[in-house]
């Protein structure tokens, strides 16, 4: 399906086979059928091959370093609130170098959609482990296997309450579109981890792994429920795809903070200095 | 008469030295007098030995000196931690036997008396009415002050401290600190404003819309300025979960046309590195007050150092134009900033506005000025189907659009970057975007501002940033025609007609507040070598009496 998404980009830094291709795809697909505007959408990202989806598509971008595509995204959406905001990124990138952005940005509650490609290994620096890495994998760097419990973002973001907690499969093509649009739709910080098979470097959790490791969440599921969600968290072998958690309603960052200044809802560019208020004020300082 | 006192203050942390500070320097204010406070203190919120140092003058000051003329020490603790700054001349404020020294007392038991209202904590009002009648200050005007600042009960027995303190003031006979009236009272109409304060009004005045900062101080000060005022002028505010997060919630916001501001000394500093460097490569615009305090690591955490030059200058991998400023007084502080947030937009580059303690927490009577009521110019261009966020261009700075202004998508990169913004590895790009990039150096040199000169003599005194005054007022004492002063408020990048005034001297004396010096080294690798150099980093800042004595020890060698 071609998209307004679109980007024609004759060197792409992917491996072939790459579950990267089908997360760029299907991400492009739901923003076109929710009829959202180009022009109105940036992704923000990361380092790391996940990090690079914006190049690949027709969206504003703000590629920036490893680990910090959360506090910029943050920046972005406080600034201009009608921005649709994505900060898109790896397992290594989201849950290592940005672990905590990771856990700021859930208690700040912006309106952004946090997109996890969770390989569960470093592709970019040619496989070493990742905070999502199973116990005993090997890699040049643990040679012994990893001897590290995996990072559970799942549980983590639902232990801080986070506004919508969404787990999904590359390879599931409905699933992942659907769960991309609920994100999408939502307001207020989401967290869709996305299980994506590395061909070159993650030979374990291949796409025939993560088939057999998951199931989807039945239809009678409620996410609403916090302590069952976060039994759904802890469930490996297979995991859990679906909605896992829905926060009760509550603000959003950008929303607060406008408030606070009583700034309205406009952009900051168009902010204007109040110099009568400002000579007003310094009046008092004699 | 004298034309000029230094009181000093010192007590522990909780004591209300800074009521004390507040009444005196507002009191002599309305009196008719020039006042400047400046405090040292430690790092500790409750105990310790502070001090508060005030002056108040006939003429305009804006200094510290060490020794104190008149000097109140509200424990046992402050008179030992301030001994070195007693002379015979000192008066002293407090009961004779609790310690000895070789200076006159004025025997007064402050806390006793306090008691004797029903509160020990109003020494302080007692202390300050006294210090007011010993001055022949008309104490009506300090009653005003009192009026204002509290209500109720206190109020009452901050009036009955003042009636005491008052008294005791006139009855001293020994006019030696009687202070020669100052009739124009023009002064009274003068902002006084610390450097903090000064940098909060002027990010205001560069329309600051955002602030996301983790707090440290000295910079801290800063941060609550503008959350205070976030209603007032609408501005954002977010306290970061660390400074890394800081600067880049500044870039995001910079990225989508707002403009931010974010806080930090030395240590935090250290951590913005990375963003500072990505402002470089993204040419996204971006403002850091760095108010800088005694390093390495945590140091010295409530003192004072001009230490981070080079950190600010050379911090960030890779090579990438910056702007580095250094206000000297409130004043500078505000127009500094305000032009710091009009340098980024123009030039897409970081600007770093180097602070410390000192100048941070010190009280200025800044001569009342008009503000420039110019809205500030937004340097973002509305976008149309062709637009390219790195076009190359005669002008050597490529239009900055904005997401969701125009008809294209705005395109950054981290990465090395085609004129699209998308990733390159093409080596002839590289070097056109690295050139490109590079020549905001020479740009940005053309409007470098000229470094503060004063007198012709051969032998120029240099200094940076907040030590302006103090190098000023001590080389006015000396009196020697040989000497001039050549001060930068603008310290990064140099350019040849800033270092004009220095190629012309015979010989270059170079203050600074740091042990290795910084800026000497920065002017060196500009070709101008420092014949002699003062230096000071015990955490406190350069004195009038002290530096005076310095340079005039200097300029005994050189006869
Ligand atoms: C500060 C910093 N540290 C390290 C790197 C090197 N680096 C680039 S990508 C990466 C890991 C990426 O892993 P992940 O986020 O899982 O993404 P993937 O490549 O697997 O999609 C690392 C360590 C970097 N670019 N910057
Ligand atoms: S290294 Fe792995 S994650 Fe990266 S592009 Fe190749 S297959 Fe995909």
């Amino acid at each position: 399906m071609s998209t307004r998404f679109d980007r024609i980009v004759e060197d792409n830094a992917w491996c072939p086979g790459c579950g990267n291709f089908s997360i760029l795809a299907h991400l492009k697909e739901a923003l076109e059928e929710m009829g959202l505007d180009p022009l109105q959408c940036v992704v923000v990202s990361g380092i790391g091959q996940a990090a690079k989806t914006p190049q690949y598509m027709h969206v504003h971008m703000f590629n920036g370093l490893h680990g910090r595509a959360l506090p910029v995204a943050q920046g972005i959406k406080v600034s201009n609130p009608s921005l649709t905001v994505i900060a898109e990124g790896g397992d290594g990138d989201m849950y290592g170098e940005g672990g905590n952005h990771f856990m700021s940005a859930i208690r700040r509650n912006a309106d952004i959609i946090n997109i996890v490609h969770n390989n569960m290994v470093y592709g970019l620096t040619k496989g070493q482990a990742s905070p999502t890495s199973q116990r005993g994998f090997k890699t040049p760097v643990q040679t012994e296997g990893v001897h590290v419990e995996p990072f559970n973002p799942i549980a983590t973001a639902i232990s801080l309450d986070a506004s919508l907690v969404i787990r999904t499969f590359s390879g599931n093509k409905e699933h992942c579109k659907e769960m991309l649009k609920i994100a999408i739709a939502h307001k207020g910080y989401v967290l869709i981890d996305i299980f994506q098979p590395c061909v070159t470097f993650n030979k374990i959790n291949t796409f025939k792994w993560f088939k057999e490791n998951v199931y989807v969440l039945p239809s009678e599921y409620n996410p609403e429920d916090k302590v069952k969600a976060f039994e759904k968290s802890l469930e490996s072998h297979p995991f859990p795809i679906g909605v896992i958690y829905k926060s009760p309603q509550k603000g959003v960052l950008e929303d607060v903070l406008r408030d606070e200044s009583q700034i309205g809802s406009k952009p900051l560019y168009l902010h204007e200095v109040d110099f009568h208020a400002l000579s007003n004020e310094m009046n008092k300082y004699i | 008469m004298r034309d000029s006192v230094s009181v000093l203050i010192g007590g522990k942390a909780g004591q209300g030295i800074a009521s004390i500070e507040t009444l005196l320097t507002k009191g002599f204010k309305r009196a008719g007098f020039y006042t400047f406070s400046t405090k040292e203190f430690m790092s500790r919120v409750r105990g310790g030995s502070n001090t508060t140092l005030i002056r108040i003058s006939k003429r305009p000051v804006n200094a510290p000196v060490y020794k104190a003329d008149i000097f109140v020490p509200l424990d046992t603790n402050a008179f030992y931690h301030a001994q070195d700054r007693i002379t015979k001349e000192t008066f002293v404020i407090a009961k004779k036997g609790d310690f000895e020294c070789d200076c006159t007392f004025y025997d007064h038991d402050l806390e006793g008396l306090a008691k004797s209202v029903g509160n020990p904590i109003v020494s302080n009002t007692i202390a300050a009415a006294l210090i007011f009648g010993l001055l022949g200050c008309d104490v009506n005007v300090l009653r005003e002050i009192v009026a204002q600042l509290y209500s109720n009960e206190m109020l009452e027995v901050n009036l009955k401290a003042l009636e005491i303190g008052a008294k005791l003031g006139q009855e001293n006979e020994n006019c030696l600190y009687c202070i020669e009236p100052n009739l124009s009272a023009q002064q009274a109409k003068d902002f006084f404003l610390s450097g903090t304060e000064g940098i909060g009004f002027g990010a205001i005045a560069g329309g600051c819309n955002f602030i996301s900062s983790y707090p440290m101080s000295p910079s801290t000060g800063v941060l609550t300025f503008l959350a205070k005022q976030s209603r007032n002028f609408g501005i954002c505010v977010e306290q970061a979960e660390d400074e890394i997060a800081a600067f880049q919630m500044g870039l995001g916001v910079w990225y989508s046309g707002g403009r931010a501001i974010t806080t930090t000394s030395g240590g935090g500093f250290a951590l913005m590195g990375e963003g500072l460097s990505l402002s470089g490569i993204t040419e996204t615009p971006m403002v850091v007050y760095l108010a800088q305090r005694p390093s390495p690591a945590t140091g010295l955490p409530t003192r004072t150092e001009q230490g981070d030059l080079e950190l600010a200058i050379y911090s960030g991998h890779g090579e990438f134009p910056r702007i580095v400023l250094a206000p000297s007084d409130p004043k500078e502080c505000f127009e500094l900033v305000r032009k710091a947030f009009e340098l980024a937009d123009a030039y897409q580059v970081p600007v770093v506005l180097m602070s410390d303690q000192y100048l941070a927490d010190s009280y200025f009577n800044v001569e009342r000025f008009e503000i420039d009521p110019i809205a500030p110019v937004h340097h973002i261009v509305k976008t149309d189907a062709d637009y390219k966020r790195y076009s190359i261009n005669s002008e050597g700075i490529s239009p900055r659009g904005i997401p969701g202004y125009g008809e294209a998508l705005v395109l950054v990169d981290s990465d090395e970057h085609t004129e699209e913004g998308l990733i390159t590895e093409s080596m002839s790009v590289r070097n056109e975007q690295n050139t490109k990039r590079l020549q905001k150096r020479p740009l940005v040199a053309k409007v470098a501002i000229l470094p503060d000169v004063e007198a012709d003599g051969e032998i120029a005194v240099v200094g940076w940033g907040s030590t302006k005054y103090i190098i000023k007022e001590a080389v006015e004492r000396i009196a020697d025609k040989r000497l001039s002063t050549v001060h930068f408020s603008w310290v990064h990048p140099l350019c040849e007609s800033q270092l004009a005034p220095l190629q012309k001297a015979k010989r270059l004396i170079v203050i600074e507040n740091n042990a290795t010096g910084q800026f000497a080294k920065l002017l060196r690798l500009h070709g101008i070598t420092a014949d002699d150099q003062i230096l000071k980093s015990d955490g406190l800042s350069f004195f009038v009496d002290e530096l005076s004595e310095k340079i005039a020890l200097l300029l005994k060698e050189i006869r």
